[in-house]
């Protein structure tokens, strides 16, 4: 592919609102992860809630038809690191319609739905004040968007579970190679919900206890929410060390619902679709973030599959021990730690990992690494069977 | 000053599923006029192509998706197995929400892991895998009211950028009460389009995207017209019809609001 530059690019996770936040919180290796005290919900594990997102208020008028959890967080989001001030300046060089919205979430505002069916009248009714497409609907999170940032071109949610957003750099880039749009406004938006939390403890993949990837005694995933985003634009005139979008590669399992082949077959054939899509060979990439959720079969699965297309000896980490899981936003989420990654030379550590499962054959970093990185690999995989990798370097 | 890109596709194959349109063969000649329309509720094939397991596990989704797919890909001469594809939904499983919504809205709080892993917009996506053993990439958008757009925009968005034959397949059923009341779609429907970045024997139109601000193209029978407006899948009807009728010119899409496409077509046959 013809590089695209990632001008602009900020994350709101359970590290902090911003880049400067999260940054600091990967250099001193903490976790956001906490005790889960969401909503009403009692089950026994840590989630990485991101604060105040409920009293980040949308503007209003926008919020009669769009204000749920999952909006709120988006709207946060957009008003970090300058975020918002880079796509209305985009808008500006390209034209509002130029510029496309590609977003991935798996479960947008069905909070407001889960809480809506216990305001349920006697009839089986919805309270008069819920809304269906502002906050329900998968697109309630693009719809927002657009509307709040007065883009006109077109908009799209990804939703394939937790590839989503990971997902959405691969479409957006195919957009803007047709000439139809000139750049793109990328990322993801997951909230906590009662439907996550619930169906992971029902899979039994949920851990008591902060996620451990890659740990011999892992026992699970943690959930998380965060909201990512990138605006990718042509990389032509960016400057030296710009963070560029060098490859894209997706594939699907054809396996099983919700757990990957063994070999880790799909995982390794999105990596190779992303080095050739990037005309690159194993050698060239220093750093790969893992999916890493945390699961025993899932992080045997990549380990495997990684071993195979880029070697036993690369640097890896899963940054979901500091983040949680934030399942459709989490490509977009590790998208933006990598590109953070590149820029301040930094290989982040895996944090609450405390003896790497020697049984999987990984370099994985439980400390910070400093070193100069020219290009780095962004795994996500999802529920379908639904696998994307994205490789990332440096503009010379 | 150079024209505005237009990418485009040529169409191979089509599977169209949906109330009173059994198959593509029988919705073209409705869409030709030749049959009046009856509104009579979608029948749902049971996939013999899924494991057994896998069959008692699916919902109505997965029947509706894997029948319109298949019917595309044997009209297209396509091995499933080899084809990236795109599923666009409105809405996605309304039937499986419901269910999860009411057991959260419960004491108990419990959900069945078949009904969670089911919940994911990309649900017909993986099943289509795993029935087809189809590996390239398969993606799952959503629109609201714009997702046959959306699924069309991406499809030949991919096979003009990777040069490869793509699956298109837009769907959308209905939802229970409460759902059913704040969305009304009446009945299960989908369109599956393949789509290929060269002229082949099986290439029945080319057809080339641009974005539009012209009016959309509707249907000339009310009832028809009805089933295009209240079914965002339905929205990509007219251009169907015009495939039907072997015609040739300019159909405007409904998309996002003001934003229209526009489906340049040029019969191949």
């Amino acid at each position: 592919m013809t590089p695209l530059a990632l001008s602009s690019f900020t994350a709101t996770s359970a590290l902090g609102c911003g880049l400067p936040a999260t940054l600091a919180a990967l250099r001193a290796g903490r976790s956001g992860l906490a005790p889960c005290a969401f909503e009403s919900v009692t089950l026994e594990t840590s989630v990485g809630e991101v604060p105040g997102v409920d009293a980040n208020a949308l503007p209003p008028a926008l919020t009669a038809e769009f204000d749920c959890r999952n909006n709120r967080l988006a709207w946060l989001g957009l008003n970090q690191d300058g975020f918002a001030e880079a796509v209305e300046r985009a808008a500006g060089r390209y034209g509002r319609a130029r510029l496309g919205i590609f977003l991935g979430t798996s479960t947008s505002g069905i909070l407001e739905t889960e809480l809506a069916y216990r305001r349920r009248d006697p009839a089986g009714a919805f309270p008069a004040d819920f809304r269906y497409a502002g906050a329900h609907n998968s697109f309630s999170l693009a719809a927002f968007v657009r509307r709040a940032l007065r883009l006109s071109g077109p908009a799209v949610v990804i939703s394939s579970a937790c590839s989503s957003s990971a997902k959405a750099f691969a479409s957006a880039r195919r957009a803007i190679g047709t000439g139809l749009i000139d750049a793109a406004l990328v990322g993801g938006v997951d909230t906590l919900c009662l439907t996550t939390l619930y169906g992971f403890h029902s899979l039994q993949l949920v851990s008591r206890t902060p996620c451990r990837p890659f740990d011999v005694a892992r026992d699970g995933i943690s959930i998380g929410e965060a909201a990512a985003f990138a605006l990718l634009e042509p990389a032509a005139g960016s400057a030296a060390g710009s963070v560029l979008l060098l490859g894209t590669g997706e594939s699907s399992d054809a396996y099983h619902m919700s757990s990957p082949p063994p070999d880790g077959a799909g995982a390794r054939a999105a990596m190779q679709a992303a080095l050739s899509d990037a005309g690159l060979s194993a050698e060239d990439i220093d750093y790969v973030n893992f999916h890493g959720t945390g699961t025993p079969s899932n992080d045997e699965a990549e380990a495997r599959a990684v071993a195979d297309v880029l070697g036993k000896q690369i640097p890896g980490s899963s940054t979901k021990g500091a983040t949680g899981h934030t399942l459709g936003a989490a490509g977009a989420l590790e998208t933006v730690i990598c590109a953070l990654a590149l820029q301040e030379g930094l290989m982040p550590g895996g944090v609450n990992t405390t003896q790497v499962d020697p049984a999987l054959p990984v370099h994985y970093l439980r400390a910070n690494r400093n070193a100069r990185l020219r290009r780095v690999i962004s795994n996500s995989f999802g529920f379908g069977g639904t696998n994307c990798s994205l490789i990332l370097g440096r503009a010379p | 000053m150079s024209a505005p890109p237009s990418p485009g596709a040529y169409l191979e194959g089509v599977g169209v599923l949906g109330p009173g349109i059994p198959t593509w063969p029988a919705a073209a000649r409705v869409l030709r006029a030749e049959t009046p329309w009856e509104s009579v509720p979608t029948v749902l094939p049971v996939p013999q192509c899924l494991p057994p397991a896998e069959r008692r596990r699916m919902g109505s989704l997965v029947k509706l998706t894997l029948a319109v797919g298949l019917e595309a890909c044997a009209h297209a001469g396509a091995d499933p197995a080899g084809l990236p594809a795109v599923f666009t939904s409105s809405g996605g499983d309304g039937r499986n929400c419901h269910e999860i919504c009411e057991a959260l809205a419960s004491a108990e709080r419990l959900i069945s892991p078949t009904r969670f892993h089911n919940s994911v917009h990309n649900a017909a996506a993986g099943y289509w895998g795993i029935a087809t053993h189809a590996t390239p990439a398969a993606n799952a958008l959503c629109a609201h009211d714009a997702s046959f757009g959306a699924g069309l925009l991406e499809a030949v968005c991919q096979v003009a950028v990777e040069q490869r034959r793509v699956l298109l397949i837009a769907y959308d059923a209905n939802s229970p009460e409460p759902l059913f009341s704040v969305r009304p779609i009446p009945d299960a429907f989908a369109v599956a389009l393949v789509l290929a970045p060269e002229r082949s024997a099986a290439a029945l139109a080319y057809l080339a995207l641009a974005f539009s601000a012209e009016r959309a193209d509707t249907l000339a029978p009310p009832a028809l017209e009805s089933l295009r407006r209240a079914i965002p899948a339905a929205r990509g009807l007219p251009l169907l019809e015009r495939v039907a009728r072997g015609g040739g010119g300019t159909v405007v899409l409904d998309y996002l609001g003001e934003l229209r496409l526009g489906v340049e077509l040029s019969a191949c046959r």
